[in-house]
């Protein structure tokens, strides 16, 4: 079992990824409950691309990329709501023009500076294996800051899950929550890119949720199992990369993904075993 | 003996309805008391869901008034209950029945106030009375359409509010989940609620102490066998609707709406 133990045991940086990464997963396993019970995918995806232009502009003026990240995540968020109240539109269309938008400008600006390319792949994928130990702290600040949010507003977040249109005849703002909602994502984006990257946060939000929709009966009981695979995932991403040299980042969620399709694979064969058993009780 | 008048549970004066400034139905005037039921029968897009919202007041009045309990709708949510047509993420959701039915609850404890014994005798004498007692611990997502209606329909139940806004209730339920649903109604009235319904079931209607007709516009509204005629019915939905036995809507044939059904 030593080989499982050794690169974390002796490796500082492999420790600071794990927990790092650990961190991401809590925060990616609550958040990511809610995205997949509302069907927010859209705005996740745009929220994880959109951030680049600030981080872009972060790294241009010499402050840190999370600030930038949180600017950009703040600029969409607000954008979408204005779009969506000044015109007929649906959200997805002002979630699509925003998102086009905020990439296309992202992308302007690391165009425009050669010294980027390093930049571009640390914004992207992350930097999970250099991450420093100010940026855990702000994650478990973030994460701690997610938690206590998911619980005091359980109760508007459920009712939204049903329809908006319930958790306002309960007394619940409808608006006021959404945007809580959409707050906790952007924060979750803007705490998570440093450790896997924009590209990447959106994965790790999406396949533990997914996999763990699957297996849970209690809400509660689907943000855990959604953070243990994505605990599990980053350990055993980490192993992978270390033994086979690869990019830490993807693959953390490359064995998220693996997870997802295996648990799908298994639910598809339970059902059809228990179908099976079913018409063979019954005649 | 007939109880004493009570104030109005919902006053509608020169009421119009719609949506940004688009107006859906206008000149709606009705008054619903306490232990009265009012049926809306209209085609898809006559107005009817657009009238419930605004009496629970998800949407507002474009012009008029309109008073529940005395109060403009968004005051008086707290004492009512609505059951929505679409609940969108039910295929999905991992929550047991009982957690469902359980949210009914919220609006009575806010946002952190405890569930108490209270709560929990009042969420499971609602899936009694709707007979999913026996589904407690079930995922929602496990149940069939018409299943889970009854489940919501117990949710709204739970909330014990004096006024109940229901959206196509019956969409989905059996002859027999009708039945149960039926004396829920019933048993609503007697406890002092109110009842407004959409519905598209002419019987259901029947059974209301009122019936209006929709079609983006008010066509008729009094009592059920004054309304539900074949005329009316034609100007309604736009096709001839016979209301003889045989087309299987035993209407006309009724003498009274029904003001006190408990008696």
């Amino acid at each position: 079992m030593n080989w499982i133990l050794d690169p974390f045991l002796s490796n500082t940086f492999m420790v600071r990824a794990l927990i790092a990464g650990a961190l991401v997963s809590v925060t990616c396993g609550v958040v990511g409950t809610y995205i997949v019970l509302r069907g927010l995918a859209f705005i996740g995806d745009a929220l994880a691309h959109g951030v680049l232009p600030g981080v872009a502009i972060a790294i241009l003026l010499g402050i840190p990329g999370i600030v930038g990240a949180a600017v950009s995540a703040a600029v969409m968020i607000g954008g979408i709501g204005l779009i969506t109240r000044k015109s007929n539109l649906s959200s997805d269309t002002a979630i699509g023009l925003l998102f086009v938008s905020m990439l296309a400008l992202g992308v302007i600006i690391v165009s425009r500076s050669s010294s980027f390319s390093g930049d571009l792949v640390r914004i992207l994928f992350g930097e999970i294996l250099g991450i420093s130990g100010q940026s855990i702290l702000l994650q478990a600040i973030a994460t701690v800051v997610i938690i206590i949010t998911a619980i005091i507003c359980e109760r508007p977040f459920l009712l939204l899950c049903i329809s908006p249109e319930q958790a306002q005849v309960s007394g619940f703002s409808s608006r006021l929550f959404h945007y809580i909602m959409l707050a906790m994502i952007a924060l979750a984006v803007v705490i998570s890119f440093q450790t896997v990257g924009t590209m990447l946060v959106f994965g790790m939000l999406l396949a533990p949720a997914g996999a763990a929709a699957m297996l849970a009966k209690r809400i509660r009981s689907m943000m855990l199992i959604s953070s243990l695979i994505g605990i599990v995932s980053v350990f055993v991403g980490l192993l992978v990369s270390y033994y086979f040299n690869f990019s830490a980042g993807p693959s953390i969620v490359l064995v998220a993904s693996v997870v997802f399709f295996l648990v799908l694979i298994g639910k598809n064969v339970q059902t059809s075993l228990r179908l099976r058993a079913e018409a063979q009780k019954h005649g | 003996m007939a109880e004493p008048t009570t104030s109005p549970v919902i006053t509608a004066s020169a009421l119009s309805i719609g949506y940004k400034g688009e107006t859906v139905v206008s000149d709606l005037e009705f008054v619903l008391e306490k232990r009265q039921s009012l049926a809306l029968i209209g085609t898809n897009g006559s107005g009817k869901s657009t009238l419930l919202k605004t009496l629970v007041g998800l949407i507002p009045p474009i012009a008029g008034s309109l008073t529940i309990f005395g109060e403009v709708p968004q005051q008086a949510a707290r004492r009512t209950a609505y059951l929505s047509q679409f609940h969108s993420t039910a295929f999905i959701l991992p929550l047991r029945v009982f957690d469902v039915v359980s949210m009914g609850r919220y609006a009575a404890r806010g946002l952190t106030g405890r569930l108490n014994g209270e709560d929990h005798d009042i969420v499971s004498d609602s899936m009694r009375r709707m007979d999913i007692g026996n589904l407690r611990d079930k995922p929602l997502r496990s149940l069939s359409g018409g299943q889970q209606q009854r489940v919501y329909i117990a949710q709204a139940l739970a909330r014990q509010a004096d006024l109940l806004i229901l959206d196509e209730p019956t969409a989905g339920l059996d002859a027999g989940a009708r039945e149960i649903y039926q004396q829920m109604l019933r048993d609503e009235l007697c406890r002092g609620a109110s009842i407004v319904i959409a519905t598209h079931d002419i019987q259901e209607a029947m059974d209301c102490t009122y019936t209006m007709l929709l079609a983006r516009k008010v066509i008729a509204f009094g009592r059920g066998e004054k309304v539900i005629t074949p005329e009316l019915l034609l100007a309604t939905f736009g096709i001839t609707i016979t209301t003889g036995k045989k087309a299987g809507i035993a209407v006309v044939e009724r003498e009274h709406g029904h003001d006190h059904p408990c008696q």
